[in-house]
This record gives C-alpha cells, sequence and structure tokens, in this order.
C-alpha cells in the first residue's frame, strides 16, 4: 500500500505540475485583465512539443542529447523525495533535504553544459549566469535547510514535518524567516521575476532561456516538464514544511482524500501569493540578484540567531 | 585447456606483462587475456601471502612499497644514459609499489592493531621508529590509489621529455625519491625520522616543480616553494620541540605521555598548524602552491595536489589528535575559520583562472579548507566530550581527504593529457576537445563531478557527512558557538555552489564548444590505453565511493576508533547500503538506491518518450536566435563566464583591467587585458617580505667582507660559548 | 491554561522575533519612505504585545500605554517624518549604504554578541521572559548601528525611536510595563523629541543645504578638500 501511495504521488507530480503553470497564467491573465488561456494549455504545449520534429545543432555532442533525460530524471526523483499527499513513505528515507539539494545541482549543471556545448555565445551567457545565480542560491537554501534541521533535530524532510504535525499548535518565530529565505531561494531557483522572466526572450536579460535556446522536440518538453516540475517541487516544499496540516499520517483513502484537497488549497494559494509578487515587481538586473539572494541567506541566518536566542534558552 | 596455463602460466607471463611496459603502454600488446591473466595471477599471489601470514604482512608490505620506490628512484640515476629505463623500469617500480602500498594500507587500516619496527639507522642514541598503525594504514591507501593511477599514466607522458633537453634521470630519481618520502612520513614514529622522511619529501619535490628550469617564472616558483616548505618545517620542529621538551624523548609514544599546560598546548598546537597548514596550502600559508603546481609534469602536479597535501594533512591529524590529545573548543574554532576561509577564497580565486593547471591548483586549496573544516569541527566536538559527534567530523575529513586525492589526481592527469595532445593548457585555447578525445572527456566529466560536490560521485558523500557533523551543533553548551558553526557551513554551500560553477566552466569550455585555436583544432584523435587505464582506476573509485559509501564509512571509523577509541553508534544499524551516521530518524542516504531510482527515471524518460516516433533528429545549423555566422572566437569564453562572480566577490581579488587600442586603426583590433591576482599577496606576503628586506639591511652591516673580522666573529663566539658552558 | 500561557509566550516570542526583524530590515533600507513605514509598523507591533500582555497579564494600565504606542509612534511620528520627507523633496533621494551585505553581517554578529553578553542575565531572570532581554537588547544595538551607518538625518531619527521601542517593549514583557507615570513622560519625551527633531530639520537645511550630515564637517574649520576625502571613506566604520 505505501509504495502504491509512493509511486500514485511521484505520478501525480509529474502529471500535476503543468496544471499548476496553467493556473498560475490564468491567476495572472485574470489580474491583468487579459483574456486567459486554458488551465490546460501547457498540457498542449507539451503535447505540441513531443509530437514535433527535433532538430539538433550539428555541433552538439552527446552531452547535449544526454541532459534533457538526465535533467528530467532528477526532477522525478525528487518527487519521491519531497512529500506531497502523506508524510510517511518508502522513498522519503532515501534520501534526505541535502541530497535532494545535490541532484538539482546535477540537473543544473548538466544543464549548463548543455548550454555551453553549441559554442554560441547566448548559450554561455545563460550557463553562466544560471551558474552565478545558483552558486549564490546554494547557501541560501542550505542555510534555510540548516535552520530546519537545528530546530528539528533531522534533515529528513518526512522526520521534519512529523516532529511538526505533532507539536501544533506552534508558532516558531524562526520558522516565519526560514519560510521567507526559502520562499526567495524559490523564485531565484525557478527564474522566476524578480530574478530570471519565464516569458522573456530578449537576448540580454534571459536566463534559463538562454541556456535552453538550441533545444527543441522532445529536447524541450523534457526541460520545460522538468521545469514545471521543479516549480511544483518548491510549492511543495514551501507549504508542506512551513503548513504541514492536511499531509496524510496513514494510507487509507479518506486521509489521502484529504490531503489532495489540502495541498491542491495550499499550492492554489501559493500561486496566488506569487502571481501577485510577479505582477507588483519588475525582473531586477542581474547584479541586483546577489543582493536578492543576500537577504535570502540573511533572513535563513536571522531565522537560525533567533531560534538560539529565543527558542532554546 | 586455460586452467593449467593459468595456473603455472603466470610466472612466465609476468616476462609478458614486463614487456607491456617495455612496449611503454598497454596499446600495443597484442596479448591482452594473457596479460591480464598475468596481472591477476600476481594478485592471487598477494592474496595467498595475505592468507597465510595474516595481518602480520601489513608492515613488510609497505616497506616493500618504500623500498620499491627507493629502487625506482634510484635507477633513474642511469636513465640518463638509458632513457628508456624510465618508461621500462621507474614506473613499473612505482606500480608495484603502489599495489604493495595499497595492500599493507587497506590491512592496516582495517584491522585495529599496530605494527612496530625500530631500524637501526639514524642518530646513535635514537635510531629509526616506524610504526604503522590504522590512520597510516588509511593514509597508506591515498598515497598509492593515487600512485597505482600515476604509475599507469606515466610512461606516456614522460616520452615527451626523453627527447627534450632535460634530464629524465632526474626526473625519475627526484619521483621515486619524492614518493618514498611521503610513505616515509607515514610510517614514521619519531620526531627525527619524521623530519628525515619529511625534508626528503619537501626537497624531493622541489627538484620536481623547478624541473622545466629554463623559464625564469619556473624557477621563481620553485624557489618560493622551497623557501615556504623549509619555513613550515621549522614551524614542525617547534611543535616538535615544545612536546619534547616538556616530555621524555623523541618517539612518538613519548611525545604522547607529555602532559602539557593549557598554554603551552595551545603554542604547540598553533605552531603545528601553521607548520602543517603551510605545507597543506591553508589560506593565507598557500602562496606557493597555486605557483608549484602547474609548473612540474603534469603526473608530479597529480602526486603534489592529490597526495603530497594529504601527508600535511596526516601530519597535521597525527599532531594534534594523537599526540598532542586533550584539545582545546578554541582551537577547533581556529582551525574551522580558517578551513572555512580557504575554502572560500580558494575556489573564489580558481574560479578566475584561466590556466587549467593553476585553476586546479587553486581548488586544491579549496579542498584542503573543506578538509580542515571537518576536522575543526571534529575538535570542537572532541574538547566538548562528544565524542561520537567528533568521530563524524574526523570520517568527514578523512573521507575528503581520499576523495580529493582521487579526483584532483584524475584532473591533473586529464589536464595533463590535454597538455599532451594538444599543448595547451590556457583554456581560452582549448574547444571542443570532446570530439578528439572522447574518453579523456568522460573521465574528466566525472572528476569535474566529483569535485563539485554533485551526487551521486563521491565528492557529495564527504560533503554531506560534513553538514550532518556540522548539524549537530545544538548538542554543544555554547550559544555562540551554536550560532557560529551554522554560519561556516553555509560558507561550505557557498564553495560548493562556486567549485559547480567553476568546474561547470573548466569542462564547457575545455571540451564543448569549438576549438578556439588551430592547435587544438589540429588534435588527433589518439588516446593511449594506459592513460585511459591509469585514469579509469581514479573516476571508477570516484563512482565507487560516491554510490557505496557505507562500506568506506565502516573502514574510516575503524580508524577513528584506533585514534580516539569511540566509533559511530548507529553506522551498521541498517545494512551495508545506508549511510546513517548519527541516527535512522536524523539523517539516511541510500546513495545506490538512489542511483538506481535515478536510472530507473532515466529509462523511462527514455522508454517512453523516445519512442513516440520521434526518433528522428534533424541536424541543422545552430538557431542561436537567428544571428548565424558564428565563429569560434563568439563562443563565451572562461573569462566572459567567471565575470559575474568577479563582480559580486570583487573584494576578493585585485582586478586590474587594460583595454589598449591601436592608434593606426581606432575601433578594430581591440586589446583587453585582464588581471586578477591574489588580494594575500599584497595584504600578508609583501608587508613580512618588506620587513625582511628591511631586517637584512641591519643585519648585513656585521657583514664587511674583511676576513680578519670574520675571524673576530668566530674567536667572540667561542670564547662566549665557553664561558657559558664554564 | 497551561497550554494558553504556552501559546503566550510563544505570541510573544514571534513579536519580538518580528520587531527584531524590522529594525534588522530597517538598516538595510536605502529609501527614507519605507524605512519610516518600517517604523510604522515597528510601532505597530510593539502597540500589539503591550494590548496582549495587557489582556493576559490584566493590566489595565498597559492598554493607556498601547494607546500611546499607537497615536505616537505608528500615527504621529510616522506621519510627521513623511510630512517633512515630503517636504523638503527627500522621497527621491537614497541614502546609500556601503557594503549592504557587509552590514547585515555585521548587524547579524551583534545580534550573536548582545545573545553573548545577556547570557549571565538569562539564567538570573524569570523563566517567561528569559531570551526576550536578549532579543531587544539587539534590536537596541541594532538602533544605534542605523545611526552610525546611515548618513541622511531622518534615518538618525529613527535608528533613535527604534533603541526607544527596544527598551519599551523590554519593559513591556519583562515587568509588565512601568509605572503609568513614567510611560506617559517617556512618551511626551518622545513627541517633544521628534517636534524638535522636526524643527532642527529645517534649520540644517538652511544652514548646509542639505539633510546629509557628513555634510556638518563643512561647519568645522576644515577645508573643503578634507570634507571631499572624508566623503570618500566607508561610511559607519
Amino acid at each position: 500500500m505505501a509504495w502504491l501511495v509512493n509511486v500514485l504521488q511521484i505520478v501525480l507530480f509529474v502529471a500535476a505540475s503543468p496544471l499548476l503553470v496553467g493556473w498560475i497564467k490564468k491567476l495572472k491573465c485574470w489580474s491583468q485583465n487579459r483574456r486567459a488561456p486554458s488551465i490546460l494549455q501547457p498540457y498542449r504545449d507539451l503535447a505540441k512539443l513531443l509530437r514535433k520534429e527535433t532538430v539538433v545543432p550539428e555541433r552538439a555532442s552527446w552531452v547535449f542529447r544526454l541532459s534533457p533525460y538526465l535533467i528530467f530524471a532528477v526532477a522525478v526523483l525528487a518527487c519521491a523525495i519531497v512529500p506531497l499527499l502523506a508524510v510517511h513513505l518508502p522513498t522519503a528515507a532515501l534520501a534526505d533535504v541535502i541530497v535532494l539539494v545535490g541532484f538539482l545541482a546535477l540537473a543544473r549543471f548538466f544543464q549548463a553544459l548543455a548550454g555551453l556545448d553549441v559554442g554560441t555565445a547566448f548559450g554561455g551567457m545563460g550557463s553562466s549566469r544560471e551558474m552565478t545565480i545558483a552558486s549564490l542560491a546554494e547557501p541560501a537554501m542550505l542555510m534555510v535547510v540548516f535552520t530546519l534541521a537545528v530546530s528539528m533535530g533531522t534533515t529528513n524532510l518526512a522526520s521534519a514535518i512529523e516532529t511538526l504535525l505533532h507539536q501544533l499548535p506552534l508558532i516558531r518565530p524562526s520558522f516565519v524567516f526560514a519560510a521567507l529565505g526559502l520562499a526567495l531561494v524559490a523564485v531565484a531557483e525557478t527564474g522566476r521575476i524578480p530574478v530570471d522572466n519565464p516569458a522573456t526572450h530578449l537576448e540580454l536579460t534571459m536566463i534559463h532561456e538562454a541556456m535552453i535556446l538550441e533545444y527543441s522536440g522532445h529536447h524541450l518538453a523534457l526541460i520545460e516538464w522538468a521545469a514545471q516540475i521543479r516549480l511544483m517541487l518548491y510549492g511543495a516544499l514551501l507549504v508542506n514544511v512551513f503548513l504541514p496540516w492536511g499531509l496524510a499520517e496513514s494510507f487509507d483513502p479518506s486521509s489521502l482524500g484529504l490531503g489532495l484537497l489540502a495541498i491542491a488549497v495550499k499550492l492554489g494559494g501559493l500561486a496566488g501569493l506569487l502571481v501577485l509578487v510577479e505582477i507588483l515587481l519588475a525582473k531586477m538586473r542581474l547584479f541586483r540578484a546577489p543582493q536578492f539572494l543576500g537577504f535570502a541567506y540573511l533572513l535563513a541566518l536571522v531565522g537560525m540567531l533567533i531560534h538560539v536566542i529565543l527558542e532554546v534558552g | 585447456m586455460m586452467t593449467p596455463r593459468f595456473s603455472l602460466g603466470f610466472l612466465q607471463d609476468s616476462k609478458l606483462l614486463l614487456e607491456a611496459w617495455l612496449g611503454a603502454g598497454l596499446g600495443r600488446l597484442r596479448q591482452r587475456s594473457r596479460f591480464i591473466a598475468a596481472t591477476l595471477g600476481w594478485i592471487g599471489l598477494l592474496l595467498l601471502a595475505l592468507l597465510l601470514l595474516g595481518r602480520q604482512v601489513a608492515l613488510p608490505f609497505c616497506l616493500l612499497s618504500v623500498a620499491l620506490a627507493l629502487t625506482s628512484g634510484l635507477t633513474g640515476l642511469w636513465a640518463d644514459k638509458y632513457p628508456q629505463l624510465v618508461a621500462q623500469v621507474c614506473f613499473p617500480l612505482l606500480l608495484w609499489s603502489g599495489i604493495a602500498g595499497l595492500t599493507g594500507g587497506l590491512i592496516a587500516a582495517t584491522g585495529q592493531f599496530s605494527q612496530e619496527i625500530t631500524l637501526p639507522f639514524g642518530l646513535p642514541w635514537l635510531s629509526w621508529h616506524l610504526t604503522l598503525d590504522a590512520l597510516s594504514g588509511f593514509f597508506f591507501i591515498v598515497v598509492s590509489a593515487v600512485l597505482l593511477a600515476v604509475a599507469l599514466f606515466g610512461p606516456q607522458y614522460v616520452r615527451e621529455y626523453e627527447s627534450g633537453p632535460y634530464s629524465p634521470g632526474l626526473l625519475a630519481l627526484a619521483t621515486g625519491l619524492f614518493v618514498a618520502g611521503m610513505q616515509s612520513v607515514l610510517l614514521a614514529a619519531d620526531a627525527f625520522f619524521f623530519m628525515i622522511a619529511w625534508e626528503l619529501m619537501s626537497v624531493a619535490s622541489y627538484f620536481l616543480v623547478a624541473y622545466t628550469h629554463e623559464k625564469a617564472e619556473n624557477r621563481q616558483a620553485s624557489f618560493l616553494y622551497l623557501l615556504m616548505a623549509e619555513v613550515g618545517a621549522l614551524f614542525i620542529i617547534l611543535a616538535f620541540g615544545v612536546l619534547v621538551g616538556f616530555g621524555e624523548g623523541f618517539t612518538f609514544a613519548k611525545m604522547k605521555a607529555t602532559e602539557l599546560s593549557l598554554a603551552w598546548a595551545a603554542v604547540a598546537f598553533t605552531l603545528g598548524l601553521i607548520g602543517f597548514g603551510m605545507k597543506a596550502g591553508l589560506v593565507p600559508l598557500h602562496a606557493w602552491l597555486p605557483e608549484a603546481h602547474p609548473v612540474a609534469p603534469s603526473h608530479i602536479s597529480a602526486l603534489m595536489s592529490g597526495v603530497m597535501l594529504k601527508v600535511a594533512v596526516y601530519g597535521f591529524i597525527r599532531f594534534s589528535f594523537d599526540l598532542l590529545g586533550e584539545l582545546h573548543w578554541g582551537e577547533g574554532l581556529a582551525v574551522l575559520v580558517a578551513g572555512s576561509f580557504s575554502a572560500v577564497f580558494g575556489i573564489l580565486l580558481a574560479f578566475q583562472q584561466t590556466n587549467l593547471k593553476r585553476l586546479l591548483a587553486y581548488s586544491s586549496v579549496e579542498n584542503i579548507g573543506i578538509i580542515f573544516t571537518g576536522l575543526g569541527l571534529s575538535i570542537l566536538f572532541y574538547s566538548e566530550h562528544k565524542e561520537t559527534l567528533g568521530a563524524i567530523g574526523l570520517i568527514a575529513a578523512l573521507y575528503h581527504t581520499l576523495n580529493h586525492a582521487l579526483f584532483k589526481s584524475l584532473l591533473f592527469l586529464g589536464a595533463g593529457a590535454i597538455l599532451q595532445r594538444s599543448h595547451e593548457s590556457n583554456l581560452e585555447r582549448m574547444g571542443g576537445l570532446i570530439s578528439r578525445m572522447p574518453v579523456t572527456a568522460v573521465l574528466f566529466l566525472i572528476g569535474c563531478l566529483s569535485i563539485s560536490a554533485l551526487p551521486p560521485f563521491n565528492g557529495f558523500v564527504s560533503e554531506w557527512l560534513t553538514y550532518q557533523a556540522a548539524l549537530q551543533v545544538s548538542v554543544l553548551d555554547s550559544g555562540v558557538l551554536r550560532s557560529f558553526v551554522p554560519m561556516t557551513a553555509a560558507l561550505l554551500a557557498l564553495t560548493g555552489g562556486l567549485a559547480a560553477a567553476c568546474f561547470a566552466k573548466v569542462f564547457g569550455v575545455a571540451f564543448l564548444g569549438v576549438p578556439r585555436s588551430h592547435h587544438v583544432q589540429r588534435v588527433r584523435r589518439l588516446e593511449p590505453l594506459s592513460v585511459l587505464v591509469g585514469m579509469s582506476w581514479l573516476a571508477g573509485l570516484c563512482l565507487v565511493l560516491g554510490i557505496l559509501p557505507a562500506s568506506m564509512l565502516r573502514l574510516l571509523e575503524g580508524v577513528a576508533i584506533s585514534l580516539t577509541g569511540v566509533g559511530l553508534p548507529s553506522s551498521a544499524s541498517h545494512g551495508w547500503l545506508w549511510l546513517v551516521p548519527v541516527a535512522p530518524e536524523t539523517a539516511s542516504y541510500a546513495a545506490l538506491w538512489v542511483f538506481l531510482a535515478l536510472g530507473l527515471a532515466w529509462i523511462l524518460a527514455f522508454r517512453l518518450l523516445y519512442r513516440n516516433g520521434n526518433r528522428a533528429e534533424r541536424l541543422a545549423y545552430p538557431w542561436d536566435c537567428g544571428f548565424g555566422n558564428l565563429t569560434p572566437r563568439m563562443q563565451y569564453s572562461a573569462t566572459a563566464f567567471a565575470m559575474p562572480i568577479r563582480r559580486i566577490f570583487a573584494g576578493a581579488f585585485v582586478v586590474r583591467e587594460e583595454v589598449e587600442e591601436p592608434a593606426l586603426d581606432p575601433g578594430r583590433g581591440l586589446r583587453y587585458r585582464l588581471h586578477v591576482d591574489d588580494r594575500l599577496w599584497g595584504m600578508f606576503y609583501e608587508p613580512v617580505a618588506y620587513a625582511l628586506r628591511f631586517g637584512v639591511r641591519y643585519v648585513g652591516r656585521i657583514q664587511m667582507g674583511n676576513i680578519r673580522v670574520y675571524l673576530g666573529y668566530s674567536f667572540f663566539t667561542l670564547i662566549f660559548l665557553l664561558w657559558v658552558t664554564s | 491554561m497551561q497550554t494558553l500561557s504556552s501559546l503566550y509566550d510563544q505570541i510573544v516570542f514571534l513579536l519580538a522575533a518580528l520587531i527584531l526583524f524590522t529594525s534588522f530590515v530597517m538598516l538595510a533600507q536605502t529609501r527614507l519612505i519605507s524605512l519610516v513605514n518600517l517604523f510604522a509598523l515597528q510601532g505597530l507591533l510593539l502597540a500589539v504585545t503591550t494590548v496582549l500582555v495587557a489582556v493576559v497579564q490584566e493590566t489595565a494600565h498597559l492598554l493607556v500605554s498601547a494607546g500611546l504606542t499607537l497615536a505616537l509612534k505608528v500615527l504621529l511620528i510616522p506621519g510627521l517624518l513623511h510630512y517633512l520627507i515630503l517636504r523638503m523633496e527627500l522621497h527621491r533621494t537614497e541614502d546609500p549604504i556601503r557594503r549592504p551585505l557587509g552590514l547585515l553581517l555585521g548587524a547579524a554578529s551583534l545580534m550573536v554578541f548582545s545573545y553573548y553578553t545577556i547570557l549571565p542575565v538569562v539564567h538570573l531572570s524569570l523563566l517567561a521572559t528569559r531570551n526576550l532581554i536578549a532579543a531587544s537588547s539587539a534590536s537596541f544595538l541594532l538602533g544605534m548601528l542605523l545611526m552610525i551607518s546611515h548618513r541622511q538625518a531622518v534615518s538618525q531619527v529613527v535608528g533613535f525611536m527604534t533603541m526607544e521601542n527596544a527598551l519599551f517593549f523590554l519593559a513591556v514583557v519583562s515587568t509588565y510595563g512601568m509605572p503609568l507615570v513614567v510611560e506617559l513622560g517617556i512618551a511626551f519625551d518622545v513627541m517633544v523629541a521628534a517636534v524638535i527633531f522636526g524643527v532642527f530639520f529645517f534649520h540644517i537645511r538652511e544652514s548646509i543645504d542639505s539633510l546629509d550630515v557628513d555634510a556638518l564637517s563643512a561647519l568645522s574649520e576644515s577645508t573643503v578638500e578634507e570634507i571631499q576625502q572624508g566623503e570618500n571613506l566607508p561610511q559607519g566604520e
């Protein structure tokens, strides 16, 4: 039963991630008084990309062809680690959150290599910027993890969430900061405004898009899909760690159904927040990003200090 | 038919094995199966010896290893006359030295015992004491694993020097002595022999650094290296001196029994940290490292960066954990700060380099920093009597020691292979090597992934362990330490992120894209088998240590137990696939399962999507937003790749940029020059050098040049000494 | 009752953390308007804390000080500062900080330091209020750092008021407020101080045509070149 739920969760993660993106687009259009595309539009895009012919640059090496599959596989693997519906999944103990960060970094490494592989100026530019931002986001991310880990006594997501669920009601000031910090990191890592703009193809501002400029067909579909999964991963991480209510602790249908409902509501709400931020802020120039991420790091750091000062005694 | 030939014929086939080396490389060998049989036969013989003699063979094997390395060096004396000796005798001897050392080291590291022997050399009242225990055994593994790869890689590489202006004999002699020196340091059990072995290692490696001496900067680099090595050695002697002065004698056993007051222990520790840190390349004592490592031949760079720095780490661990024993938390904090600072500073400077070997040298500073971070955590925990957690920190540091030895040697050998094929060490003129050296590219990529601490490779495991140790700070009583340690852990995370960016740059610029220069474009597709075998051995170990970390953890736990008597409570509780340093609910990592799951996801994605009638790929000219007419110079360069970090962390470097515009033809042929220098040169070394010069000017006054005055000095010294002694 | 009181503690801790956080964020602000807004937010948090303490601990006079806090620190002083900023057309000027990340890291280490210095007191203090002393002392020091690191006179006023906020917070949560008379006196002082500051702003600007306090050095007898050199030095260190 546990394994069944586990597989179900991974499938749900992979299958529902375009829906989340569709929902974000819909909210964004509504908020800007535009006519919204169907919420299913991301699925159609993916299906179309999968059907289309794949054009590969003639000078590309195997790194270029391998990377999309690796990126996608890492995203799927990460779905096995982050709890979505239920807490105790067999695969959750395989790896802790540091390993998760490591695997996401592996995917990013290959994406950067693929950007350099074709030998165009844009690809290299995208890779350089992506790696720069990632190298600054990683300490902030891990600082958040450390704040959690030191106060929970574990880096294992399932154990941490379980501890949290059983300590409610509880307001931990350090968590407020950690949550804010993680939100900032998530914005940077998933390439949203104000760090990167997923909709841009303006040469000088794009980061993620510049790296994948040469991809097409099913390669592009895999990369886009992996990016959507990553967005959902960070979303699930945020809401399930900091607002764990509703997560199923047993595997009977009713609590799973409740878990599904809870995560849908939480992610839907989070998407609303994201849209609000995106329509209020403009994209920063690249060299403001370090300050943004430095702020995320400091938030997490202050969270840690407040934990030490206020919560331990 | 095969079996009897196999069982009896392997000794005979060993001649063939030697012939393989006579042919300088496996590539020429026709009868590979016989070669393999011979190798297996030798390994079988070793195992038999093990079985018959048990663990008693550990020390003899290690001594054999030292002797073989010495013989290899001495053979080099004739190599100037017969240059083929280098490839045919010296390197095979090193190979066997590596195999013997690996066997001895493995036995010693897995068993809880120590073997001692006293050799009748040295001073009349102090013969040489040699001891092999788990710690020495582990470092023997580190040395030997790299030595094996270097011995396989070397014969091809040194061919170039056989016909050149340099003496192949000197190279072989110094290499053999260098290796023997490093191995002897690991065995030494008294201060006197330790220093002899240490100096043998330093001086022999000086000759290797100075090997290509016709360039002025190489001579400068080697001088700086020798200078700092000797200053470091002085500090080590002083550190030993404190222990000897308050204790009974020169052997390690007696030094261990020395009781020191807190202040003197701190003095000894500081001296030791400076001395060993200088050899290991801790910031700010690292200045020699990025100068010396790139200058030496590549397989020597691999030995220096991969192994010699580790011998310094060994010295530090032996000195602080074993000889000093009781450590104070302040000392742990000092090591932690020095380690974190080295890690961040090293990788920032590595990222800005365009010379591949120099980049790798700076990255060694970073990795040494990570190792010392682990050691610092360990000392912190030990000093607060949290022995279990201290063991985790120590194990993380030791694990990273082995890992860094493996992947850094792999990368240096890869850089050597590139250098040999294309005569290019500047990243800005490389590119597209993946199609010209395909297997080297894969192996180099494994090295890059490992050093960037990316799973599922070994670098990640050791960083993960370091994080786990750092995250246990909540057990410490002091709130200040509790809030400080996570900050250093976050610095470690920054280091990891920057390392990934740095090595994405290295691999992307060197191997991907299209060649940026003609000579790189003309590189022929030729990769000698022996070179590939040497590198594959290291790359394979990187992967194995990454996906099967638990068995290595068990071995290292033994080392920690032999050093401090405490291991990990739960390491065995979950079986050999799970990495559980503290407790299963705290953190666990099943590397093999994760690796398999990743493979499964990959295969699924591949099966599902590649089937769908979209197998047809169309090759086309790169799109590049429709600009077209791409030239190789339009690719992103290494300098450009590193530019954002250069700007963000501008405070860490001294950056000078110049743009020259030719007067005749404005707008065309602009020249751009960029120098990124180590800020610590100006902050730390130049004041020291200035003070030294200032002081020397005064001291110089007593040097008149008049022979009678000098005689007078001797005379008065004699009188003074007589007065003192009477 | 047990859970309720622990919930009360948790909320007070959260408010302490938020007040500390507002001090922290103020340090990084370069826009005067947002600085003042943050100050108002901090005042609001302070008022909420006071009301909470008043209700839970049933100390009625704290309600009065809560009202005073709300009126003065959330409405009156921020309003006054807003007015001044708009009046003097400072809302577009930036108050530049050199090395903002360095400053914030310094602030973080200041927090550790204040914790370290308060440690003996924390051990002596009552169970319910332990650690709050450390938090408010850190907030106090951050206010001081704000005054040192910023150049605009408005920021310095805000920094001063932040220090006062930190002390007030400590008084409320650890001793359930000071006697009403004292509090009234302090509130009155703060208000008078704000008014005097406002008047001074005009005078300073009339005499040196700027609110940059570094420009006040021009009133000394040093030469113009020295001042320009001084402007190139890192600020607040």
